[in-house]
């Protein structure tokens, strides 16, 4: 192992973030009285994340070029009954492209936050809490054992808590964030019992430990079943990975987090926190590969998150919604990727999808912000003509998306349709038509949007609701104005998130899916599972797989689906809105969302809600209080409400009680008692 | 005179001079002397700490003179991993109660404190004493000030509560008196702990004895379905009562599974196992769902704080290092975080004089600094790693599933559960727009509150960070109490 890291240089990575959090939550709000400005606060905060940036380059650095690992502890946390629990790194290339992702989307987003909320009283909250969930995220991908991505886990949910409702007086924010942290907890709740399991059969938290207990893992059944130990610790993990990476039916919560600020929507709710689930997945590899069932059960809901949260993609008019669904397609991918023992490629398409869709998420904040905060796609138009920078960046963001080839998105998506293709799964068969169906129907929704939004005809003054607005509480642009371009703060983290989701893919395919980057971080059982060495064969180069693919479908699935939306929003805009007639129960399913939200609103929650008053009181009032305990107080009452009526205070009454005794007593002794 | 001695005389010494010479016009020199009172009486256990040996499960400060001569009655006090960070935790939450009560306490001022002062040296005294009998006029003796500060100080229906609160506790413990004096007898007349746990008992005699004890102790955790009298006692106690309630006494149960059924009755703890993790589990699910429901803040936390007990016995019973040390550690954390949210329902009390969740909403408007720590408590009472609540969860979470998964799978419903109940309280109280007039003119908190918050929360965030101390402290007292536990009883 080498041991060209140093333990101080990875601590200061993640604690750069922390140090400047701390200063602009403290000092810059009203909790520590004000202390510093808006300048200090921004500045604080980038410089911190900004040094973690340049220190993970060089850590990605080392890791690829000089093969440098890490795996030591840092402190211990707890030691019970010879159970360690440590605070410890683990920097391998999977570790070190993911801090390099995450420092670099973030810089971007702390950039672009300097001009998303400018106007926003919140402002230095605001950069605490993004260089907070940064510190977060990294001890997440960092952590070398299950403890600490647990902490990092739940507080990277905390952090999406606290910023999907920062604006908190807005009652759709303040439900939202609930409901985020409620249902990520579900997942959680499968996830720490995953670990439980773990822990309670290999002993260890630790990674390099379980792994090297897997093979003993895989021969155990669980008990009192005929299924294998392995199957229930993996689908277990899975739902933890379910909740964080909104996979269906879990993925409720992802779409009502855009009430967050447009910045964090980009940075958690699209480039990193929502892939942590991913992530960890292809962490735990080892184990994964051990459960066939676990790997059937992952394609099939990838699958099914991927395809039919496309399709919600269609129908929605919020900017920010569209761009929502189409990343909860897009993380149904990479599911689909890692249930077909696809792990490098899941986490290629993680890699480029954090760059585009990032950029997207971006340039729709721009869109919103040059629009005077009104969301919705049917009141734009022209765009382009006004603002750019943010059309160009946004048409090379959609283009890599729809995955156009030679940009990073046809790379990561293609190698994930090849790998299902090749995957010898039984749910490879549903998969692959998902996989492929999708394909289309990302191109289409997002067409859609950019159609509407940056071209066609200009209509900003036909919304018939002004106050749309992503802020709530102020917009004094005055609506008359025309559209304007965003200031630098804006413009240059598109432009620099441009550049990656154009040529990442091109790139890095080569070393990160068939070289030795992932080589010690993934493992495949190659011969259970041949879909990558299947792929890896027929691979001959980046270039030539973008030539190979004008003779394969997806390529022609995008086309269609860009034509289709074309014709349908800019030349004939008619068609929609006869189709939507036509197909009229099927738009109001997808209008509401497979009926999901209703189902755990009127169902699950009101259910819960019911339960707990039947048990309060019918239970505790009812049963408990009213019946046990008033019985026996009312039993009390009655026996000595008797004997009260012997203790009248009158002395002849006692007098006479003592004479009857005596004679009683005398009675038993001198004739019974013989 | 030893350290244990001074731990448990000082406050009493200070609350009885109180009590003798304080009157309410001499309200402010009052306050400081309790305050310095507590004070003492923290720095007496810190040494406590500092000198406690880790390794060894023996009993340490060891002081040990006869009292009652005749019944082989002891003044015998000790304390090893299981009670030391109890004591530690009491003499804290003292100070802290202290400082809290300073001005929303009024009339009789030197009554009130006394009545803190001597009820802390009481229940250390508790989680002091070696000898039953000791132990048993220490547990009692509590009741008697915290009977008062309800009775006294407590709301509209206090009367109602105090009684409550006394008639449930003293019944439980007259049976416990009843097992006791059985243990004396067939112990050839000793009333020391350590006796008991080498004195062979039969089955039948095991199972009596289990359950004359599980009806003190149970009472007081309280389990289900013996915990109806909390919710009342605590919507009618004054803010300092339901904390010390909630941080302390509530943990005098659950230290007696540890001190006598688990050693004294090993066989009885295994066959009756099963029942107290369903207890338990009911007390996290079936609790869970009804503080969900509350409508009265304190309500709320009061269910709550069943819930979270629930995972001190659950741990206890699961019979096993990360279970039995997980239920310690729940105790001292729940200690801190049920007293921050008291103390923090208290802050709003005393400003609006409501604890309705519907006269409040965007508290988070006017007092900023104060949501601010009650997000923290918030998410430390559901567990949020990092935080003191999660520590316990997380241990008793990992034994439960070891030992059975769908035990671990039920209990660990309280991650959902407790975020739940505790986040819809929090949205619906701080968040939002201003509610009312009442929110409108709230005044953020002042220094003294802020001390307290700040304490409290340094508290929680260093026990979730580290708990290294908490634990390390523990184990060889653990590992001792499980070999004892795993060794029958049984006459052969």
């Amino acid at each position: 192992m080498s041991t060209t890291l140093s333990a101080s240089t990875l601590l200061a990575v993640p604690m750069a973030p922390l140090i400047g959090a701390a200063l602009a939550g403290i000092l810059g709000t009203t909790f520590g009285g004000n202390v510093i400005g808006r300048r200090a606060s921004h500045t604080l905060t980038i410089l911190g994340v900004l040094i973690a940036f340049i220190l993970s380059a060089m850590t990605l650095k080392s890791v690829a070029l000089d093969g440098a690992r890490f795996n030591e502890t840092l402190y211990t946390w707890m030691v019970v009954g010879g159970l360690k629990m440590e605070i410890g790194f683990l920097v391998d290339g999977l570790t070190a492209m993911m801090m390099v992702v995450v420092t670099f989307v973030s810089l971007m987003v702390h950039l672009y936050t300097i001009g998303y909320m400018e106007e926003d009283a919140g402002y230095n909250r605001f950069f605490a809490y993004i260089s907070l969930f940064t510190f977060s995220m990294l001890m997440l991908v960092m952590s070398n054992n299950l403890l600490q991505l647990f902490f990092g886990w739940e507080a990277v949910g905390l952090v999406s808590y606290l910023l999907i409702g920062f604006w908190f007086n807005k009652p759709t924010a303040i439900f939202a964030n609930m409901k985020a942290f409620l249902v990520n907890r579900v997942g959680d709740f499968g996830f720490i019992l995953g670990i439980g399991l773990i822990v309670a059969y290999a002993g260890t938290l630790n990674y390099t430990e379980v792994f090297a207990k897997g093979p003993e893992l895989g021969k155990l059944g669980f008990p009192g079943t005929d299924w294998l130990l392995v199957t229930v610790i993996c689908i277990c993990l899975f739902i933890g990975a379910m909740g964080k990476s909104a996979q269906f039916p879990l993925h409720v919560w992802l779409p009502d987090s855009m009430e967050g600020p447009t910045p964090i929507s980009a940075l958690i709710h699209a480039a990193t926190m929502v892939t942590a689930g991913i992530f960890m997945v292809a962490r735990m590899s080892p184990l994964f590969e051990l459960s066939d069932t676990a790997l059937n059960f992952i394609m099939v809901i990838g699958a099914i998150t991927a395809l039919f949260m496309g399709f919600l993609g269609i129908i929605q008019n919020d900017i920010k919604r569209i761009v929502a669904y189409s990343t909860l397609s897009q993380l149904g991918y990479m599911t689909v990727a890692l249930g077909a023992s696809a792990y490098s490629v899941a986490v290629f398409h993680l890699m480029t999808h954090a760059f585009f869709k990032a950029l997207l998420f971006l340039a729709a904040g721009s869109v919103i912000m040059g629009l005077h905060h009104n969301q919705d796609i049917r009141w734009m138009g022209a765009v382009r003509k006004y603002m750019p920078i943010t059309w160009i960046t946004s048409l090379l963001g959609t283009l890599a998306l729809i995955g156009t080839p030679l940009f990073s998105g046809f790379y990561s998506k293609d190698s994930i349709i090849e790998a299902v293709h090749f995957s010898n799964l039984p749910a490879s068969g549903f998969a692959y038509f998902a996989v492929l169906a999708g394909v289309f129907v990302t191109s289409f929704y997002s067409f859609r949007l950019y159609f509407l939004v940056f071209h066609g005809k200009e209509r900003y003054d036909q919304n018939p609701d002004t106050h749309h607005d992503d802020h709530g509480h102020h917009d004094n642009h005055g609506h008359e104005s025309k559209p304007h371009e965003s200031p630098w703060v804006v413009t240059v983290p598109l432009v620099l998130l441009a550049i990656p989701s154009v040529v990442i893919g091109f790139m890095t395919i080569q070393p990160m899916l068939f070289g030795e980057f992932f080589n010690d971080a993934i493992f495949v059982n190659a011969a259970a599972h041949p879909a990558m060495a299947t792929f890896a064969e027929e691979f001959h180069g980046a270039l030539s797989m973008a030539a190979h693919s004008l003779y394969t479908l997806p390529l022609y699935l995008a086309l269609a689906g860009a034509v289709s939306a074309w014709y349908m929003y800019l030349i004939n805009p008619a068609v929609p809105a006869a189709i939507g007639r036509a197909l009229r129960p099927l738009v109001v399913v997808l209008e509401n969302k497979y009926y999901m939200d209703w189902f755990n609103e009127n169902v699950l929650a009101k259910g819960a809600r019911g339960l707990g008053i039947g048990l309060w009181k019918g239970g505790d009032r009812g049963v408990i209080e009213g019946g046990v305990v008033n019985a026996s107080w009312k039993l009390v009452g009655l026996v000595s409400g008797v004997v009260r009526k012997a203790q009248t205070g009158y002395l002849y009454h006692y007098a006479l009680m003592m004479i009857v005794g005596v004679l009683l007593f005398m009675t038993y002794f001198v004739w019974l008692a013989k | 005179m030893g350290l244990l001695s001074l731990a448990i005389w000082t406050p009493i010494a200070f609350g009885v001079v109180l009590l003798a010479l304080g009157r309410d016009d001499q309200a402010p020199m009052v306050r400081w002397i309790a305050l310095v009172g507590a004070v003492v009486g923290l720095a007496v256990t810190v040494p406590l700490y500092t000198g406690f040996k880790l390794g060894t499960p023996a009993l340490q400060f060891v002081e040990k003179a006869p009292w009652i001569e005749n019944f082989n009655i002891h003044y015998h006090l000790g304390v090893d991993g299981i009670s030391l960070w109890l004591i530690l935790l009491t003499a804290f939450i003292n100070v802290v109660v202290i400082v809290a009560s300073w001005e929303s306490i009024t009339t009789r001022v030197n009554q009130y404190m006394g009545a803190f002062l001597i009820l802390s040296g009481l229940m250390i005294g508790v989680f002091s004493a070696q000898d039953a009998m000791l132990f048993y006029v220490f547990f009692e003796a509590t009741l008697i000030p915290m009977y008062l500060i309800i009775g006294i100080w407590g709301g509209p229906n206090k009367i109602y509560a105090a009684f409550k609160f006394f008639l449930y506790t003293l019944l439980g413990s007259l049976l416990m008196l009843v097992a006791l004096i059985y243990l004396y007898t067939v112990s050839g007349g000793s009333f020391a702990l350590a006796d008991w746990y080498q004195l062979p008992l039969s089955g039948t005699a095991q199972t009596l004895l289990f359950f004359a004890f599980f009806a003190a102790f149970a009472v007081k955790v309280p389990m289900w379905p013996v915990h109806t009298w909390l919710p009342d006692v605590h919507v009618e106690a004054p803010t300092g009562g339901s904390a010390v309630l909630a941080a302390i006494m509530l943990k005098l149960g659950a230290y007696g599974f540890l001190r006598f059924s688990l050693p004294i009755l090993p066989d009885a703890s295994h066959e009756w196992a099963w029942l107290m993790i369903a207890l338990s589990l009911v007390a996290v699910i079936y609790v869970g769902l009804v503080a969900m429901v509350q409508q009265d803040m304190k309500k709320l936390v009061a269910y709550s704080s069943v819930a979270h007990m629930g995972f001190v016995t659950l741990g206890f019973f699961v019979f096993s290092d990360l279970g039995v040390s997980g239920g310690i550690v729940q105790m001292v954390a729940h200690g801190f975080v049920s007293a921050a949210m008291f103390l923090g329902i208290g802050v709003l009390y005393d400003r609006v004089h409501s604890r309705e969740i519907a006269d409040y909403g965007g508290v988070v408007n006017t007092m900023p600094k104060f949501a601010a720590f009650a997000l923290l408590f918030t998410m430390a009472n559901c567990g949020l790693p990092g935080t003191a609540g999660f520590v316990g969860e997380w241990m008793v979470i990992l034994a439960a599933v070891k030992a059975n998964f769908w035990i671990g799978l039920l209990a660990a419903s309280a991650l959902i559960f407790g975020a739940a109940y505790s986040l819809w309280m929090y949205k619906r109280v701080y968040l939002g727009a201003v509610g009312n007039d009442n929110v409108k003119n709230l005044v953020d908190l002042n220094a003294r509150e802020f001390v307290v918050m700040a304490v409290l929360a340094v508290a929680v965030l260093f026990m979730g960070v580290y708990p290294k101390p908490f634990t390390d402290v523990m184990d060889a007292s653990v590992a001792d109490l499980l070999r004892h536990v795993a060794v029958s009883k049984l006459p052969r």
